[in-house]
């Protein structure tokens, strides 16, 4: 297969970002929204053709899905141990690129309309493909360092991104804290690659992830603390994950990443950047699966499992819609991460890991969706906040539809997209893990029941009256809109167990009927539950929220874990660690520059007298030299 | 060949002259007056140059061809800094080497 | 006879050496100066080179020093006093330039000069045949640069002295 054009898919959009950010003033911006919507166009147009041409024409051989890789040599530090920068496509690379262009192609329409008569337009739509090349760079990379490489670049534009309304207080405050803890997370990631490189004396991702190679079956060489030295490195490289996918506890950046605009959260912090996380433990499945018999995907189902529990709950209690759909990401990542943990590898085993992927499809689009359609709303009501909303449904029909098509497939309703692929890894959990089957069921329950209460708030409830009265939004908007609940509606037909799977063979996945049953019926409950409580304006939501009383405030506070942060980071860190440092920093190893420094200055004030100006004083200082040296070469010298 | 003197007492008289030349050169704080003493050190080393050559090489004429050189290369010399001095004066009304200084530090 | 005239030249040029740089008249500076370069003339007499004595008399004395005479005129008041240096850096200068004396002295004096006894004299039609010769041991080519410079320094003085255009107010 001819792989050399998919180089083009990142490289349209940085073409893009360049153009629009060295011309950044000097371009109208009907012209810039329309070179990112195009530029974008091609690379979508080439991504759906890679994807048609290695799925149905010749990346299927005998059976397996063959792996693909083309790469130049970046830097060289021992014959095994290099850096290269290159492509690698293979399957799980393949949908993430569909995902990626798609969804960025429609946030890119979107923005046409939702950010139009913004002073930095332009620069938005330059930062947008800043990220989308990222994006890109990130699902094609071939080694571990060059998907580092792009895991911060996609960090850059999130924090870009997220800051972007930077005469805010809270969105810089919220683009600074997405920054840090993801960068404390990338440590890990940092430290873990070393590890591995340390250890198996490679980066690529095609010779990690050989189940008959080195790497793999030399596992248990060395052990540090118990564990074999992969072991942590697998850990560590989690940690990066689940900083980018926003796992607890690493997940306090995403609420307030909301910050940014809409189109970016659908883009980024739905959509595709939060599931980077997924797809680097998609990535490095064969040595999750295989290193310590899979004692690292213990931790990611349970890291997962509880995250999609604990998101799930906070949800309900949000009165931000953003915020809800924040939430609401962060539990299905949860989901996503406790499929791969459950997940086996030959076979039918590795239906977890399918699913995984499946939902990271589906997801990206009815979540893209949901918040396209949020967007939406707020555009017409400009405020984030449920009380100010209710009864739009009569404004805006198309946004009510879709949102709905959205909320179903989230709640895992058939035939949307989001049932397929619940189903999928409740299959999954089931098979696995009792426990987790049903806090995965419980979750999903949960989702229908926060989905609905904010489709419920938003579009009916109590009958708002308006300053302005809302009207539905341009083509440009609904038309992203309509195109992803077509998506929403369809995509969950694809037979994706045949092209997606642990060991790149496929395999026949079949609906369990019972477990498909339970998971719908608990979805109904949860939307039931929601009709009963937010369908009319009626006071029963506040009653049962003063029933649960303590919970109900620790929940709406998040469980606090914003302050724990902020009291750890600022009274044990700040004060008992930094403080002290500080001051020995400044004391002495700045004392004793600023001393070197001052004592240089103080010389040359006083040697500078003896550069005179004067021709005389020094052709005197050289005839003196010269004699002197005369003399002592005469008379000393022998 | 000058009767009765020898080669030292010449070069003693030069040697003499040319740190007479160093001292002016040295202390005087008029562009003109170290134009006078470099005249003065060129002085020295073109007697010298002749001396040698009498004294040492008499069948040949090197020392005093080079020393028709350097007369020459003294008036190119006298002659740019005759002018260079002027143009000075024009500019800043003064000779002084303490008012050339403005290339200190 | 040559001996006491080589005396008396000798004593005449290091006193009107040292009149020449310690004078605080800038147009006796310049006079004594005539005298030093003549003495050197009449060394050059002495040791039989004639022509090398002419042009000492006639570029120096008569032109080099004819062309100081005339910029001291330019950019001096005759009147005016020398400005000395300070005492300190006086005596400073005193002992290098005697240090130096010295060490040039004692260096000269412990080496052997092979001296040739002779009585060659040279003529003017030697030089000329010396310098322009450009066969082995002939001075053509330095002889052609040397002139060339004198032409670029000409050109350069011209240039120089001229400077930019005057403003008239300020026209000296």
């Amino acid at each position: 297969m001819n792989i050399s054009y998919i180089i083009l898919i990142p490289a349209i959009p940085l073409v893009v970002f360049l153009l629009l950010g060295i011309f950044n003033q000097r371009i109208k911006p009907s012209v810039s929204g329309y070179v990112g919507v195009f530029g974008l166009l091609a690379s979508a147009l080439m991504s759906i053709y890679a994807a048609y041409q290695y799925f149905f024409v010749s990346g299927n051989v005998d059976g397996v899905f063959q792996t693909f890789s083309q790469k130049t040599v970046w830097m060289n530090f021992t014959d095994s141990l290099h850096i290269d920068m290159g492509i690698l496509i293979d399957p799980i690379s393949v949908m993430m690129l569909i995902v990626v262009s798609v969804v960025s192609l429609m946030v890119h329409i979107y923005s046409r309309g939702y950010m139009k008569g913004d002073d930095g337009y332009t620069k938005f739509f330059a930062f947008l493909s800043l990220f989308t090349f990222s994006m890109f760079g990130l699902v094609l990379a071939t080694n571990l360092f060059q998907i580092y490489i792009f895991w911060e670049l996609v960090g850059v534009s999130s924090y870009l991104l997220i800051g972007y309304y930077y005469t805010k207080t809270s969105a810089i405050a919220a683009a600074k804290k997405a920054f840090v803890v993801t960068r404390f997370a990338d440590f890990g990631f940092l430290i873990g690659i070393l590890i591995v490189g340390y250890y198996t004396g490679t980066f690529d991702f095609e010779t990690l992830n050989n189940p008959e190679g080195s790497a793999i079956l030399n596992w248990a060489s060395s052990s540090f603390m118990g564990l074999s030295a992969l072991t942590w490195a697998l850990i560590l490289i989690f940690m990066g994950g689940a900083g980018k996918s926003a796992m607890f506890p690493l997940h306090i950046w995403l609420p307030d990443a909301m910050e940014g605009p809409t189109p970016v959260s659908a883009l980024i912090h739905a959509a595709t950047m939060v599931v980077a996380g997924i797809f680097l433990v998609a990535r490095l499945f064969p040595m999750y699966y295989f290193v310590d018999n899979g004692f690292v995907l213990n931790i990611v189902t349970y890291v997962g499992a509880f995250s999609a529990l604990f998101a799930a709950i906070i949800a309900i209690t949000q009165t931000d819609i953003k915020r809800v759909l924040a939430f609401s990401t962060m539990s299905q990542l949860g989901y996503m991460m406790l499929a791969l943990g459950v997940s086996g590898y030959d076979g039918h085993e590795g239906v977890g890991f399918m699913a995984s992927m499946f939902h990271l499809f589906t997801h990206a689009m009815f979540k893209a969706l949901l918040f396209l359609g949020a967007g939406s709303v707020i555009h017409a009501v400009h405020s984030n906040y449920l009380k100010d909303m209710g009864g739009l449904r009569k404004y805006m029909p198309i946004t009510n539809t879709t949102f709905l098509i959205a909320a179903l497939a989230i709640s895992g309703v058939p035939p949307f997209a989001g049932f397929w692929s619940k189903d999928e890894i409740l299959v999954a959990a089931f098979e696995q893990d009792k426990l987790i089957y049903f806090v995965g069921v419980f979750v999903a329950g949960l989702t229908a029941f926060y989905m609905f209460r904010i489709y419920f708030g938003i579009f009916w409830g109590k009958d708002n009256t308006y300053e302005h009265t809302p009207k539905e939004s341009p083509l440009s908007m609904t038309f992203p809109l309509l195109v992803l609940a077509f998506l929403s509606m369809t995509v969950g037909f694809i037979p994706f167990s045949e092209f997606i799977s642990p060991n790149k063979v496929g395999f026949e996945a079949h609906l369990n009927y019972p477990l498909a049953a339970v998971a719908t019926v608990v979805g109904l409950i949860g939307i039931a539950l929601a009709w009963v409580f937010y369908k009319k304006e009626n006071s029963l939501a506040d009653k049962w929220a003063i029933g649960f009383g303590m919970f109900y405030k620790w929940t709406s506070n998040k469980f606090y874990f914003d302050e724990i942060y902020m009291f750890v980071a600022k009274k044990i860190f700040f004060k008992r660690v930094s403080e002290p440092i500080a001051k020995f920093d400044r004391k002495y190893v700045d004392g004793t520059m600023v001393g070197i420094g001052n004592t240089t200055v103080g010389t040359s004030k006083k040697i500078k007298g003896l550069q005179s100006g004067r021709v005389q004083d020094y052709a005197f200082a050289f005839i003196a030299g010269a004699v002197v040296i005369g003399l002592v070469f005469i008379y000393f010298w022998t | 060949m000058i009767e009765g003197i020898s080669i030292y007492d010449v070069l003693t008289l030069t040697t003499i002259l040319f740190f007479i030349g160093v001292y002016g050169f040295l202390t005087r704080k008029n562009l003109i007056s170290i134009l006078i003493s470099v005249e003065m050190i060129l002085n020295a080393s073109v007697v010298n140059f002749v001396i040698i050559n009498k004294y040492l090489y008499p069948d040949i004429l090197q020392g005093v061809i080079f020393s028709i050189f350097i007369i020459a290369v003294a008036a190119a010399e006298t002659a740019l800094a005759v002018a260079i001095i002027i143009n000075l004066y024009r500019q800043i009304s003064s000779v002084e080497v303490k008012d050339t200084e403005v290339m200190k530090y | 006879m040559e001996r006491i005239l080589f005396y008396l030249l000798a004593l005449n040029m290091i006193s009107f050496a040292i009149a020449a740089v310690s004078t605080r008249k800038m147009l006796r500076s310049v006079i004594y100066l005539l005298f030093v370069l003549v003495g050197v003339a009449g060394i050059f007499f002495l040791i039989d080179y004639n022509f090398l004595a002419a042009i000492q008399l006639t570029v120096y004395a008569g032109g080099i020093i004819v062309l100081i005479i005339f910029s001291v005129l330019l950019v001096h008041h005759i009147e005016l006093k020398l400005e000395m240096a300070k005492p300190k850096r006086q005596i400073a200068t005193v002992i290098a330039c005697l240090l130096g004396i010295g060490l040039f002295l004692t260096t000269i004096y412990s080496y052997h000069f092979n001296v040739v006894e002779n009585n060659l004299t040279t003529t003017t039609s030697d030089i000329g045949s010396k310098l322009l010769s450009y066969g082995e041991g002939g001075f053509i080519l330095p002889f052609e640069v040397i002139s060339v410079l004198l032409l670029a320094a000409m050109i350069g003085a011209i240039i120089i002295a001229k400077g930019k255009k005057l403003n008239p107010k300020t026209h000296t």
